[in-house]
């Protein structure tokens, strides 16, 4: 390559870059700035005193968010991992009469507006008793969130040589010694892609939040951070420092297991 | 005989292994679909009537009024604009971000991640912070935000009212423009990565022969590898598109309906329809619309998807 057109090509890349970095800019040098710092006419401006206070002040208020958060996405990421992965089995080793069309109807779940099944949900979870709980939450996250889960486990698994399954088979080994000794020891980099991609969803997830939570003590950092930055408060070093805390632990998967973040995003749209 | 006989009970329990997805699922997609639907189709537009449980079914009556109410008619220009704009601009940039990546020039590998980050944050923090960089202040005196920007780089003549525009210029309501980055800047990433996947996935030896051959890079591109980036182009466009048809964080917590709805869409209205104003009847028939135009696009694709997989 030509060094002009390598040039060039770093040229737009960095124009690239400060777009992407925007709001990343003001999000965390308003966030490190002290109160009197803080106005309208300075937003652009470094912070000249790196302060913590709006932390401080952010924690305290959404720390019971975040905790909410975490019970929330915890069982919820795990049981529909489970389950995702020996449906996923069964999907693409087993294949019986029907078992495509039963697939498809299961993918389709994944993309329907959660508003068209609202009105419903809440009302079962009213009648259970779990209206405005984390409870109810989980149990809606580990339902909805079977479609994908099942889709990457059974996309990983085919991937296995079918003849190794037929082989245990052979030596009178049931489905689920199969899963459980030829499948579930390999499958550690599908569970961490699905495991990345339900912990990122259900952490990030707002309309089931909104409307099956309504006391504050109660709802997932996603509401919590709406309703602070909705309080008309001027304080926007507090906002924007709540704004990163409630990004902090997926940006830090995404940091940390970042390929395979990448995997479970390509997986979820090219399928086979 | 055995062999068969195995597989057998392996199908059938493996149907009872899927049996409790398949049950929740029916349930809580399409049973609840089926009760949406109903609902959509009853007077229940008052707490009340709903308390009241009497069901007194009106047909299409709620539909009607809905195609006809002003505001319903502005979401859906408002969608149908906003779809068109986020899905060119996540194509566009995706793929131009792609290309320039797929260079493999030093350091593309930290730009890569830096294009992909957005993907891993909620739409309402995106919102949160995008409404603040957006928000025109009071003009001319006290500009905020990009306004305030451009004053301190001399660009005072860029300066505009952003989300707060009610400019329309044929049904396209200018304030959706601000909306409409966010979300690019949210998303073309995921493109860019669909792209770049599929540009990865070409075979080396194929464009090292056609180089061989005398090929320039400007056909190498349009002969070779764009051809190849056609489906990926497609399931990009069908994935962004139910994005966008259902888009309801990012306009919640950016702007909310704005002045004159100008950035209102299908979810806020039926948001606020059904929580706010208990008018669980019309709530149900905009999801039940909101469903239907998810349906368009998402349906032929999976089918198409399906036939693939049973021809193989």
């Amino acid at each position: 390559m030509s060094r002009v057109s390598k040039l060039f090509t770093y040229i737009l890349l960095i124009i690239f870059t400060l777009f992407f970095l925007i709001p990343i800019y003001v999000l965390i040098s308003t966030s490190f700035k002290p109160l009197q710092e803080v106005s309208l006419e300075k937003m652009w401006f470094l912070p000249l005193k790196a302060s913590f206070q709006g932390f401080v002040k952010a924690f305290q208020k959404l720390s019971p968010n975040l905790k909410n958060s975490f019970i929330l996405v915890i069982p919820a990421t795990i049981i529909s991992a489970l389950v995702g992965s020996i449906n996923g089995y069964v999907l693409s080793k087993i294949k019986f009469r029907g078992s495509n069309l039963l697939f498809t109807l299961i993918l389709f779940g994944m993309f329907i507006p959660y508003q068209s099944v609202l009105f419903p949900v809440i009302r079962f979870l009213q009648s259970i008793n779990l209206y405005g709980s984390i409870w109810g939450l989980v149990i809606l996250h580990i339902i909805y969130g079977l479609p994908i889960t099942t889709l990457i486990f059974r996309n990983y698994y085919a991937e296995v040589p079918t003849e190794l399954i037929e082989a245990a088979h052979i030596d009178g080994a049931g489905i689920f010694k199969v899963y459980w000794k030829v499948l579930f020891p390999i499958s550690l980099p599908g569970f961490v892609v699905v495991i990345i991609w339900q912990f990122t969803n259900i952490w990030n997830e707002f309309l089931f939040a909104v409307t099956v939570t309504s006391d504050p003590t109660k709802q997932p950092i996603t509401v919590a951070l709406v309703n602070l930055a909705g309080s008309k408060v001027v304080e926007w070093n507090v906002q924007m420092a709540g704004a990163l805390l409630a990004a902090l632990p997926t940006l830090l998967v995404y940091v940390l297991l970042g390929k395979y973040f990448l995997r479970g995003l390509l997986a979820g749209s090219v399928k086979g | 005989m055995i062999q068969i006989k195995g597989s057998t009970r392996r199908r059938l329990l493996g149907f009872f292994i899927l049996l409790p997805t398949l049950i929740s699922l029916g349930i809580f997609v399409y049973g609840f679909i089926g009760w949406t639907v109903r609902v959509s189709f009853s007077n229940w537009n008052s707490f009340s009537k709903l308390m009241k449980g009497e069901y007194i079914f009106v047909g299409l009556r709620n539909y009607f009024r809905l195609f006809e109410d002003p505001r319903f008619q502005t979401d859906l220009w408002n969608t149908l604009f906003f779809t068109l704009f986020f899905i060119l601009g996540c194509l566009s940039l995706g793929i131009l971000l792609a290309v320039l990546l797929d260079k493999g020039l030093k350091g593309s590998r930290i730009f890569q991640n830096l294009f992909l980050f957005p993907m891993a944050i909620s739409f309402v923090v995106t919102g949160t912070v995008w409404s603040w960089i957006f928000a025109p202040g009071i003009l001319p005196k006290f500009p905020q935000g990009m306004n305030l920007l451009y004053k301190l780089l001399g660009l005072e003549s860029l300066q505009w009212s952003w989300y707060t525009s009610t400019v329309s210029i044929f049904h396209f309501n200018l304030a959706l423009i601000p909306v409409i980055i966010a979300a690019i800047w949210q998303l073309s990433g995921y493109t860019m990565a669909m792209y770049l996947a599929g540009l990865r996935g070409i075979d080396q030896a194929l464009i090292e022969a056609a180089k061989v051959d005398g090929a320039t890079s400007r056909q190498i591109f349009w002969r070779i590898k764009f051809p190849i980036l056609r489906p990926i182009t497609l399931s990009a466009m069908i994935i962004l598109g139910h994005i966008s048809l259902k888009i309801f964080d990012l306009v919640y917590s950016m702007t909310g309906s704005g002045p004159n709805n100008v950035t209102d869409v299908p979810a806020i209205y039926m948001f606020e329809t059904t929580f706010r104003a208990n008018k669980y009847a019309t709530g149900s028939a905009i999801a039940i619309v909101m469903l239907v135009m998810v349906a368009v696009v998402i349906v032929p694709y999976l089918v198409s998807s399906m036939k693939r997989e049973v021809s193989k």
